[in-house]
Protein backbone atom coordinates (compact mmCIF):
# COMPACT_ATOMS: atom_id res chain seq x y z
CA UNK A 1 0.00 0.00 0.00
CA UNK A 2 1.10 3.95 -0.78
CA UNK A 3 0.80 5.90 2.52
CA UNK A 4 0.99 9.65 3.58
CA UNK A 5 2.75 10.32 6.60
CA UNK A 6 2.85 13.53 8.38
CA UNK A 7 6.01 13.24 11.04
CA UNK A 8 7.32 15.64 13.52
CA UNK A 9 10.82 16.68 13.39
CA UNK A 10 12.64 18.58 15.39
CA UNK A 11 16.84 18.86 15.32
CA UNK A 12 17.10 18.95 18.73
CA UNK A 13 15.51 20.18 21.99
CA UNK A 14 15.91 23.79 21.06
CA UNK A 15 14.65 23.27 17.76
CA UNK A 16 11.23 24.53 17.54
CA UNK A 17 10.38 21.41 15.01
CA UNK A 18 7.74 20.99 12.39
CA UNK A 19 5.23 18.78 10.74
CA UNK A 20 7.20 17.33 7.20
CA UNK A 21 5.27 15.36 4.86
CA UNK A 22 6.25 11.77 3.35
CA UNK A 23 4.67 9.46 0.48
CA UNK A 24 6.23 5.99 0.71
CA UNK A 25 4.94 3.11 -1.44
CA UNK A 26 4.77 -0.43 -1.19
CA UNK A 27 4.23 -1.20 2.52
CA UNK A 28 3.68 -4.79 2.96
CA UNK A 29 0.49 -4.99 5.13
CA UNK A 30 2.21 -7.95 7.18
CA UNK A 31 5.09 -5.10 8.75
CA UNK A 32 4.70 -3.36 11.53
CA UNK A 33 4.86 -0.20 11.95
CA UNK A 34 8.22 0.47 13.17
CA UNK A 35 9.33 -1.68 9.83
CA UNK A 36 7.73 0.81 7.88
CA UNK A 37 9.22 3.50 8.99
CA UNK A 38 12.62 1.75 9.05
CA UNK A 39 12.05 1.22 4.90
CA UNK A 40 11.10 5.22 5.34
CA UNK A 41 14.63 5.66 6.93
CA UNK A 42 16.21 3.71 4.29
CA UNK A 43 14.89 6.04 1.79
CA UNK A 44 16.26 8.81 3.23
CA UNK A 45 19.62 7.62 4.11
CA UNK A 46 19.73 6.49 0.17
CA UNK A 47 18.61 10.61 -0.88
CA UNK A 48 21.37 11.91 1.83
CA UNK A 49 18.55 12.90 4.01
CA UNK A 50 18.71 13.33 7.99
CA UNK A 51 16.59 9.87 9.04
CA UNK A 52 13.86 10.15 11.11
CA UNK A 53 15.20 9.46 15.13
CA UNK A 54 12.01 6.89 16.80
CA UNK A 55 12.48 4.75 20.20
CA UNK A 56 12.58 1.30 20.34
CA UNK A 57 14.37 -1.57 21.70
CA UNK A 58 12.68 -5.29 21.70
CA UNK A 59 10.09 -5.02 19.44
CA UNK A 60 8.27 -7.45 21.14
CA UNK A 61 6.21 -5.11 23.24
CA UNK A 62 8.08 -5.48 26.89
CA UNK A 63 10.63 -2.90 27.18
CA UNK A 64 8.61 0.25 27.18
CA UNK A 65 11.04 1.83 24.78
CA UNK A 66 8.90 2.59 21.36
CA UNK A 67 6.78 5.70 21.56
CA UNK A 68 5.04 7.72 19.06
CA UNK A 69 1.27 9.46 18.78
CA UNK A 70 -0.01 7.64 15.76
CA UNK A 71 -2.93 9.56 14.40
CA UNK A 72 -3.71 11.22 17.96
CA UNK A 73 -3.14 8.30 19.98
CA UNK A 74 -0.41 6.72 22.02
CA UNK A 75 0.96 3.98 20.79
CA UNK A 76 -2.21 4.01 17.61
CA UNK A 77 -5.15 3.13 16.91
CA UNK A 78 -5.23 -0.90 18.64
CA UNK A 79 -6.18 -1.60 22.40
CA UNK A 80 -3.61 -2.61 24.45
CA UNK A 81 -0.99 -2.84 21.81
CA UNK A 82 2.67 -0.74 21.94
CA UNK A 83 3.76 0.42 18.78
CA UNK A 84 6.36 -1.92 18.10
CA UNK A 85 3.49 -4.73 17.67
CA UNK A 86 1.09 -2.91 15.66
CA UNK A 87 0.73 -3.83 11.97
CA UNK A 88 0.10 -2.19 8.38
CA UNK A 89 -2.83 -4.20 8.06
CA UNK A 90 -4.26 -1.86 10.06
CA UNK A 91 -3.74 1.18 7.47
CA UNK A 92 -5.48 1.35 4.23
CA UNK A 93 -4.13 2.14 1.13
CA UNK A 94 -3.61 5.75 0.44
CA UNK A 95 -4.07 6.21 4.48
CA UNK A 96 -2.78 9.87 5.70
CA UNK A 97 -1.24 9.13 9.20
CA UNK A 98 0.25 11.77 11.66
CA UNK A 99 2.98 10.83 13.97
CA UNK A 100 4.27 12.88 16.51
CA UNK A 101 6.22 12.24 19.57
CA UNK A 102 5.33 12.06 23.04
CA UNK A 103 3.93 15.41 24.33
CA UNK A 104 4.37 16.81 28.02
CA UNK A 105 7.03 19.74 29.43
CA UNK A 106 8.38 16.83 31.68
CA UNK A 107 9.04 14.61 28.56
CA UNK A 108 11.51 17.01 26.27
CA UNK A 109 11.96 16.11 22.62
CA UNK A 110 15.29 15.52 21.39
CA UNK A 111 15.13 14.36 18.38
CA UNK A 112 12.27 14.27 16.01
CA UNK A 113 10.37 11.38 17.50
CA UNK A 114 13.01 10.73 20.45
CA UNK A 115 11.94 12.55 24.04
CA UNK A 116 13.71 11.91 27.26
CA UNK A 117 11.74 9.76 29.88
CA UNK A 118 14.17 10.04 32.49
CA UNK A 119 11.50 11.99 34.68
CA UNK A 120 10.21 8.49 34.89
CA UNK A 121 13.81 7.14 36.38
CA UNK A 122 14.24 9.51 38.92
CA UNK A 123 10.47 8.71 40.01
CA UNK A 124 11.47 5.18 40.77
CA UNK A 125 14.61 6.02 41.89
CA UNK A 126 12.58 8.19 44.41
CA UNK A 127 11.08 5.42 45.96
CA UNK A 128 10.22 2.43 43.34
CA UNK A 129 11.82 -0.08 44.88
CA UNK A 130 12.43 -2.60 47.93
CA UNK A 131 15.23 -2.28 50.13
CA UNK A 132 16.55 -5.74 50.44
CA UNK A 133 19.46 -7.28 52.58
CA UNK A 134 21.64 -9.33 50.22
CA UNK A 135 24.76 -9.63 52.77
CA UNK A 136 24.24 -13.82 52.67
CA UNK A 137 21.24 -14.10 54.45
CA UNK A 138 18.65 -13.11 51.51
CA UNK A 139 15.13 -15.19 52.04
CA UNK A 140 13.48 -16.67 48.83
CA UNK A 141 10.23 -13.97 47.83
CA UNK A 142 8.19 -17.16 47.71
CA UNK A 143 9.33 -18.20 51.44
CA UNK A 144 6.43 -15.61 52.01
CA UNK A 145 3.11 -16.68 51.57
CA UNK A 146 0.97 -14.32 49.83
CA UNK A 147 -2.74 -14.40 49.08
CA UNK A 148 -3.48 -15.23 45.38
CA UNK A 149 -5.80 -12.06 45.04
CA UNK A 150 -3.05 -9.28 46.24
CA UNK A 151 -0.65 -11.43 44.32
CA UNK A 152 -2.62 -10.94 40.96
CA UNK A 153 -3.01 -7.32 42.33
CA UNK A 154 0.82 -6.67 42.20
CA UNK A 155 1.64 -8.75 39.38
CA UNK A 156 -1.55 -6.77 37.25
CA UNK A 157 0.16 -3.76 38.39
CA UNK A 158 4.04 -4.72 37.61
CA UNK A 159 3.14 -5.37 34.38
CA UNK A 160 3.75 -1.45 33.66
CA UNK A 161 6.49 -1.06 31.11
CA UNK A 162 7.08 2.50 31.71
CA UNK A 163 6.59 3.58 28.70
CA UNK A 164 4.56 6.95 29.53
CA UNK A 165 1.91 6.46 26.93
CA UNK A 166 -0.28 7.50 30.05
CA UNK A 167 1.58 11.01 30.21
CA UNK A 168 1.20 11.06 26.35
CA UNK A 169 -2.66 10.30 26.48
CA UNK A 170 -3.54 12.83 29.38
CA UNK A 171 -4.66 16.44 28.38
CA UNK A 172 -3.22 17.26 31.67
CA UNK A 173 0.04 14.97 30.99
CA UNK A 174 -0.65 13.44 34.38
CA UNK A 175 1.90 10.51 35.32
CA UNK A 176 -0.79 9.41 37.73
CA UNK A 177 -1.21 5.69 36.13
CA UNK A 178 2.64 5.11 36.30
CA UNK A 179 2.90 6.14 39.45
CA UNK A 180 -0.10 4.95 40.60
CA UNK A 181 1.08 1.39 39.05
CA UNK A 182 4.60 1.34 40.53
CA UNK A 183 3.19 2.25 44.11
CA UNK A 184 0.70 -0.64 43.73
CA UNK A 185 2.93 -3.11 43.00
CA UNK A 186 4.19 -3.33 46.19
CA UNK A 187 1.63 -1.76 48.34
CA UNK A 188 -0.23 -5.47 47.68
CA UNK A 189 2.74 -7.20 48.86
CA UNK A 190 3.72 -7.92 52.40
CA UNK A 191 7.84 -7.02 51.58
CA UNK A 192 6.52 -3.52 50.25
CA UNK A 193 4.60 -2.49 53.33
CA UNK A 194 8.15 -1.77 55.13
CA UNK A 195 9.34 1.31 53.21
CA UNK A 196 5.29 2.08 52.32
CA UNK A 197 4.95 5.28 53.58
CA UNK A 198 8.61 6.54 52.15
CA UNK A 199 7.90 5.21 49.22
CA UNK A 200 4.49 6.73 48.72
CA UNK A 201 5.69 10.41 49.52
CA UNK A 202 8.56 10.18 47.71
CA UNK A 203 7.75 9.49 44.41
CA UNK A 204 4.66 11.62 44.38
CA UNK A 205 7.11 14.44 45.77
CA UNK A 206 9.15 13.54 42.73
CA UNK A 207 6.19 13.27 40.19
CA UNK A 208 5.12 16.76 41.54
CA UNK A 209 8.64 18.08 41.15
CA UNK A 210 8.97 17.10 37.25
CA UNK A 211 5.85 19.28 36.41
CA UNK A 212 3.44 16.31 35.46
CA UNK A 213 -0.23 17.56 35.37
CA UNK A 214 -2.95 16.93 38.21
CA UNK A 215 -5.24 13.97 37.27
CA UNK A 216 -8.35 14.54 36.00
CA UNK A 217 -9.83 10.90 36.11
CA UNK A 218 -10.56 11.22 32.39
CA UNK A 219 -9.39 7.54 31.95
CA UNK A 220 -7.42 7.93 28.71
CA UNK A 221 -4.16 6.81 30.49
CA UNK A 222 -5.53 3.34 30.97
CA UNK A 223 -7.37 3.58 27.20
CA UNK A 224 -4.20 4.05 25.75
CA UNK A 225 -2.16 2.05 28.18
CA UNK A 226 -0.48 -0.84 26.30
CA UNK A 227 -0.26 -2.87 29.02
CA UNK A 228 -3.88 -2.02 30.14
CA UNK A 229 -3.17 -0.67 33.49
CA UNK A 230 -6.26 -0.16 35.46
CA UNK A 231 -7.13 3.06 36.86
CA UNK A 232 -7.78 1.44 40.06
CA UNK A 233 -4.22 1.84 40.86
CA UNK A 234 -4.75 5.63 40.76
CA UNK A 235 -7.24 5.40 43.22
CA UNK A 236 -4.73 3.02 45.23
CA UNK A 237 -2.19 5.55 44.73
CA UNK A 238 -4.60 8.40 46.48
CA UNK A 239 -5.55 6.27 49.25
CA UNK A 240 -1.69 5.34 50.21
CA UNK A 241 -0.77 8.95 49.81
CA UNK A 242 -3.61 9.60 52.25
CA UNK A 243 -3.19 6.79 55.03
CA UNK A 244 0.47 7.73 54.87
CA UNK A 245 -0.54 11.15 56.03
CA UNK A 246 -2.66 9.86 58.71
CA UNK A 247 -0.31 7.10 59.96
CA UNK B 1 2.41 24.36 48.64
CA UNK B 2 0.08 21.10 48.60
CA UNK B 3 1.02 18.15 46.25
CA UNK B 4 -1.06 17.36 43.56
CA UNK B 5 -2.85 14.63 45.14
CA UNK B 6 -4.12 17.22 48.33
CA UNK B 7 -5.05 19.62 45.77
CA UNK B 8 -7.33 16.76 44.53
CA UNK B 9 -8.75 15.87 47.45
CA UNK B 10 -10.02 19.40 48.22
CA UNK B 11 -11.42 19.89 44.86
CA UNK B 12 -13.06 16.45 45.93
CA UNK B 13 -14.14 17.14 49.26
CA UNK B 14 -15.61 20.95 48.48
CA UNK B 15 -17.38 19.37 45.16
CA UNK B 16 -19.26 16.73 47.50
CA UNK B 17 -20.10 19.54 50.37
CA UNK B 18 -21.53 21.25 47.46
CA UNK B 19 -23.32 18.27 46.35
CA UNK B 20 -25.06 17.30 49.86
CA UNK B 21 -26.16 21.25 49.23
CA UNK B 22 -27.56 20.98 46.01
CA UNK B 23 -29.70 18.08 47.18
CA UNK B 24 -30.98 20.18 50.32
CA UNK B 25 -31.60 22.93 48.02
CA UNK B 26 -33.70 20.48 45.58
CA UNK B 27 -35.92 19.35 48.23
CA UNK B 28 -36.68 22.57 49.20
CA UNK B 29 -37.77 23.98 45.41
CA UNK B 30 -39.80 20.69 45.26
CA UNK B 31 -42.31 22.52 47.90
CA UNK B 32 -43.30 24.39 45.42
CA UNK B 33 -44.88 22.22 43.34
CA UNK B 34 -46.90 21.05 46.49
CA UNK B 35 -51.05 22.30 45.71
CA UNK B 36 -51.22 24.51 48.58
CA UNK B 37 -50.61 28.12 46.86
CA UNK B 38 -46.98 28.03 47.64
CA UNK B 39 -47.40 27.43 51.53
CA UNK B 40 -44.92 24.93 52.39
CA UNK B 41 -42.23 26.39 50.19
CA UNK B 42 -42.56 30.09 51.74
CA UNK B 43 -42.40 28.47 55.18
CA UNK B 44 -39.35 27.02 54.41
CA UNK B 45 -38.14 29.72 52.43
CA UNK B 46 -39.16 32.09 55.01
CA UNK B 47 -37.36 29.79 58.14
CA UNK B 48 -33.89 29.60 55.55
CA UNK B 49 -34.15 33.14 55.16
CA UNK B 50 -34.09 34.25 58.63
CA UNK B 51 -32.78 31.40 60.98
CA UNK B 52 -29.51 32.57 62.63
CA UNK B 53 -27.84 29.83 62.14
CA UNK B 54 -28.41 29.14 58.09
CA UNK B 55 -27.80 32.71 57.86
CA UNK B 56 -24.82 33.55 59.69
CA UNK B 57 -23.18 29.94 60.01
CA UNK B 58 -24.14 28.03 57.14
CA UNK B 59 -24.55 30.36 54.09
CA UNK B 60 -20.74 32.21 54.99
CA UNK B 61 -19.51 28.29 54.89
CA UNK B 62 -21.52 27.50 51.28
CA UNK B 63 -20.12 30.76 49.68
CA UNK B 64 -16.64 29.83 51.07
CA UNK B 65 -17.35 26.73 49.73
CA UNK B 66 -18.11 27.87 46.21
CA UNK B 67 -15.30 29.77 45.94
CA UNK B 68 -12.90 27.57 46.90
CA UNK B 69 -13.92 25.06 45.06
CA UNK B 70 -13.71 27.09 41.67
CA UNK B 71 -10.34 29.02 42.68
CA UNK B 72 -8.94 25.50 43.31
CA UNK B 73 -10.74 24.29 39.60
CA UNK B 74 -8.70 27.50 38.20
CA UNK B 75 -5.56 26.51 39.70
CA UNK B 76 -5.24 23.10 38.29
CA UNK B 77 -6.33 24.15 35.59
CA UNK B 78 -3.44 26.74 34.80
CA UNK B 79 -0.87 23.83 36.20
CA UNK B 80 -2.83 21.30 34.12
CA UNK B 81 -2.62 23.34 30.64
CA UNK B 82 1.24 24.68 31.94
CA UNK B 83 2.45 20.55 31.88
CA UNK B 84 2.15 20.72 28.43
CA UNK B 85 3.45 23.58 26.52
CA UNK B 86 4.32 22.15 23.07
CA UNK B 87 0.82 20.91 21.98
CA UNK B 88 -0.21 17.84 19.96
CA UNK B 89 -0.98 18.90 15.92
CA UNK B 90 -3.29 15.93 16.31
CA UNK B 91 -4.39 14.56 19.66
CA UNK B 92 -7.86 12.09 19.53
CA UNK B 93 -7.66 10.11 23.16
CA UNK B 94 -10.25 7.57 24.22
CA UNK B 95 -12.07 9.78 26.71
CA UNK B 96 -15.36 11.41 27.65
CA UNK B 97 -15.85 15.19 26.17
CA UNK B 98 -17.24 15.82 29.71
CA UNK B 99 -14.44 14.28 31.91
CA UNK B 100 -11.48 16.15 29.70
CA UNK B 101 -14.02 20.02 29.95
CA UNK B 102 -14.72 20.05 33.42
CA UNK B 103 -13.41 23.68 32.85
CA UNK B 104 -16.07 24.76 30.27
CA UNK B 105 -19.23 23.29 32.22
CA UNK B 106 -17.58 24.56 35.31
CA UNK B 107 -17.52 28.34 33.71
CA UNK B 108 -20.91 27.87 32.72
CA UNK B 109 -22.33 26.95 36.24
CA UNK B 110 -19.91 29.81 37.70
CA UNK B 111 -22.14 32.14 34.98
CA UNK B 112 -25.56 31.10 36.03
CA UNK B 113 -24.28 31.78 39.37
CA UNK B 114 -24.18 34.91 39.13
CA UNK B 115 -27.73 34.94 37.00
CA UNK B 116 -28.88 33.53 40.10
CA UNK B 117 -27.36 35.20 42.40
CA UNK B 118 -28.46 38.57 40.98
CA UNK B 119 -32.11 37.23 40.18
CA UNK B 120 -32.77 35.67 43.79
CA UNK B 121 -29.79 36.44 45.78
CA UNK B 122 -28.95 40.26 45.95
CA UNK B 123 -32.58 41.04 45.81
CA UNK B 124 -33.13 39.21 49.17
CA UNK B 125 -30.08 40.79 50.47
CA UNK B 126 -31.47 44.22 49.55
CA UNK B 127 -34.46 43.69 51.06
CA UNK B 128 -33.54 42.37 54.51
CA UNK B 129 -29.72 43.82 55.14
CA UNK B 130 -30.53 47.18 53.14
CA UNK B 131 -33.57 48.59 53.07
CA UNK B 132 -34.01 46.72 56.41
CA UNK B 133 -37.99 46.29 55.24
CA UNK B 134 -40.20 43.68 57.32
CA UNK B 135 -40.03 39.89 56.99
CA UNK B 136 -42.73 39.02 54.61
CA UNK B 137 -43.74 35.34 54.82
CA UNK B 138 -45.67 35.24 51.97
CA UNK B 139 -43.16 36.46 49.16
CA UNK B 140 -41.03 33.87 48.20
CA UNK B 141 -43.90 31.93 45.97
CA UNK B 142 -44.83 34.69 44.35
CA UNK B 143 -41.43 36.03 43.56
CA UNK B 144 -40.69 32.38 42.45
CA UNK B 145 -43.79 32.88 39.99
CA UNK B 146 -42.99 36.08 38.61
CA UNK B 147 -39.27 35.09 37.51
CA UNK B 148 -40.61 32.11 36.15
CA UNK B 149 -44.01 32.14 34.13
CA UNK B 150 -43.77 32.43 30.72
CA UNK B 151 -40.15 33.97 30.80
CA UNK B 152 -38.81 32.57 28.08
CA UNK B 153 -35.48 33.07 28.24
CA UNK B 154 -34.70 32.91 31.71
CA UNK B 155 -36.11 29.42 31.73
CA UNK B 156 -34.20 28.20 28.89
CA UNK B 157 -31.06 29.74 30.21
CA UNK B 158 -31.59 27.52 33.60
CA UNK B 159 -32.45 24.91 32.34
CA UNK B 160 -29.59 25.06 29.67
CA UNK B 161 -27.16 25.78 32.86
CA UNK B 162 -28.83 22.75 34.50
CA UNK B 163 -28.07 20.34 31.97
CA UNK B 164 -24.16 21.21 32.04
CA UNK B 165 -24.30 21.14 35.50
CA UNK B 166 -25.97 17.37 35.62
CA UNK B 167 -22.59 16.52 33.52
CA UNK B 168 -20.19 18.10 35.66
CA UNK B 169 -22.04 16.40 38.38
CA UNK B 170 -21.94 13.04 36.61
CA UNK B 171 -18.17 13.56 35.93
CA UNK B 172 -17.34 15.16 39.59
CA UNK B 173 -18.66 13.12 41.69
CA UNK B 174 -17.63 9.80 40.03
CA UNK B 175 -13.98 11.53 39.73
CA UNK B 176 -14.33 12.31 43.33
CA UNK B 177 -14.45 9.12 44.79
CA UNK B 178 -11.16 7.94 42.82
CA UNK B 179 -9.75 11.12 44.14
CA UNK B 180 -10.33 10.36 47.59
CA UNK B 181 -8.99 6.86 47.22
CA UNK B 182 -12.19 5.03 46.36
CA UNK B 183 -11.91 3.45 43.28
CA UNK B 184 -14.75 3.80 40.81
CA UNK B 185 -14.07 1.10 38.26
CA UNK B 186 -13.99 -1.82 40.95
CA UNK B 187 -16.82 -0.57 42.38
CA UNK B 188 -19.66 -0.03 39.44
CA UNK B 189 -22.13 1.19 41.76
CA UNK B 190 -20.58 4.29 42.36
CA UNK B 191 -20.86 5.26 38.44
CA UNK B 192 -24.17 4.39 39.09
CA UNK B 193 -25.10 6.89 42.03
CA UNK B 194 -23.58 9.47 40.11
CA UNK B 195 -25.57 8.63 36.90
CA UNK B 196 -28.49 8.83 39.44
CA UNK B 197 -27.58 11.75 41.52
CA UNK B 198 -26.79 14.08 38.58
CA UNK B 199 -29.83 13.27 36.91
CA UNK B 200 -31.96 13.82 39.77
CA UNK B 201 -30.64 17.20 40.16
CA UNK B 202 -30.55 17.89 36.99
CA UNK B 203 -34.04 17.01 35.83
CA UNK B 204 -35.56 17.79 39.33
CA UNK B 205 -34.31 21.37 38.65
CA UNK B 206 -35.49 21.95 35.16
CA UNK B 207 -38.98 20.24 35.79
CA UNK B 208 -39.16 23.21 38.40
CA UNK B 209 -38.53 26.06 36.70
CA UNK B 210 -40.77 24.09 33.38
CA UNK B 211 -43.34 23.73 36.08
CA UNK B 212 -43.52 27.37 36.83
CA UNK B 213 -43.12 28.70 33.64
CA UNK B 214 -46.73 27.40 32.39
CA UNK B 215 -48.67 27.32 35.70
CA UNK B 216 -49.39 29.81 37.37
C1 LIG C 1 -18.74 27.54 40.37
C2 LIG C 1 -18.38 27.02 39.24
C3 LIG C 1 -17.58 25.75 39.16
C4 LIG C 1 -16.37 25.64 38.56
C5 LIG C 1 -15.61 26.74 37.85
C6 LIG C 1 -15.96 24.26 38.70
C7 LIG C 1 -14.79 23.76 38.20
C8 LIG C 1 -14.38 22.46 38.32
C9 LIG C 1 -13.22 21.91 37.68
C10 LIG C 1 -12.28 22.63 36.75
C11 LIG C 1 -13.14 20.62 38.06
C12 LIG C 1 -12.09 19.61 37.61
C13 LIG C 1 -10.90 19.66 38.47
C14 LIG C 1 -9.95 18.59 38.06
O1 LIG C 1 -10.26 17.41 38.22
O2 LIG C 1 -8.88 18.90 37.53
C15 LIG C 1 -14.22 20.35 38.95
C16 LIG C 1 -14.44 19.15 39.57
C17 LIG C 1 -15.50 18.90 40.39
N1 LIG C 1 -16.59 19.74 40.62
FE1 LIG C 1 -16.74 21.64 40.02
N2 LIG C 1 -16.89 23.57 39.40
C18 LIG C 1 -17.91 24.43 39.69
C19 LIG C 1 -19.05 24.15 40.37
C20 LIG C 1 -19.32 22.94 40.96
C21 LIG C 1 -20.50 22.66 41.73
C22 LIG C 1 -21.65 23.64 41.98
C23 LIG C 1 -20.35 21.39 42.20
C24 LIG C 1 -21.24 20.56 43.08
C25 LIG C 1 -22.39 20.90 43.48
C26 LIG C 1 -19.11 20.86 41.71
C27 LIG C 1 -18.61 19.60 41.97
C28 LIG C 1 -17.42 19.09 41.50
C29 LIG C 1 -16.84 17.83 41.86
C30 LIG C 1 -17.39 16.81 42.83
C31 LIG C 1 -15.64 17.71 41.15
C32 LIG C 1 -14.71 16.51 41.13
C33 LIG C 1 -13.49 16.66 41.95
C34 LIG C 1 -12.53 15.54 41.61
O3 LIG C 1 -12.32 15.22 40.45
O4 LIG C 1 -11.96 14.96 42.52
N3 LIG C 1 -18.50 21.82 40.95
N4 LIG C 1 -14.98 21.50 39.09
S1 LIG D 1 0.93 2.78 33.07
FE1 LIG D 1 0.79 1.93 31.00
S2 LIG D 1 1.03 3.73 29.66
FE2 LIG D 1 1.77 4.33 31.69
S3 LIG D 1 3.97 3.91 31.67
FE3 LIG D 1 2.99 2.05 32.50
S4 LIG D 1 2.68 0.74 30.69
FE4 LIG D 1 3.10 2.79 29.88
S1 LIG E 1 10.19 -1.65 21.43
FE1 LIG E 1 10.07 -2.64 23.39
S2 LIG E 1 7.98 -2.33 23.88
FE2 LIG E 1 8.06 -1.57 21.86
Amino acid sequence: MDLQLKIWRQKNKLNKGEIKNYSIKNIEPDMSFLEMLDILNQGLISSGEEPVAFDHDCREGICGACSLVINGAPHGPDKGTTTCQLHMRRFNDGDTIYIEPFRGNSFPVIKDLVVDRSAFDRIQQAGGYVSVNTSGNTVDANATPIPKPDADKAFEAAACIGCGACVAACKNSSAMLFVGAKVSQYAHLPQGKVEAKERVTNMVKQMDKEGFGNCTNTGACEAHCPKEISVENIANLNREYLLSKIK
Amino acid sequence: MYSSIIKKVLMALSGIFLMVFLLQHLAINLTSLFPDDGNTFNKISHFMGYNPLVQFVLQPILIFGVFFHFIMGFVLEYQNRKARISKYIYHKTRSSWVSKNMILSGLVILAFLALHFYDFWIPEMDYKYINFKQPDSLKYFHELQEKFYGQTTRTTIYCISFILLGLHLNHGLSSSFQSVGISNKKEKNLQRLAIIYSFIISFGFSFIAIYHYFVH
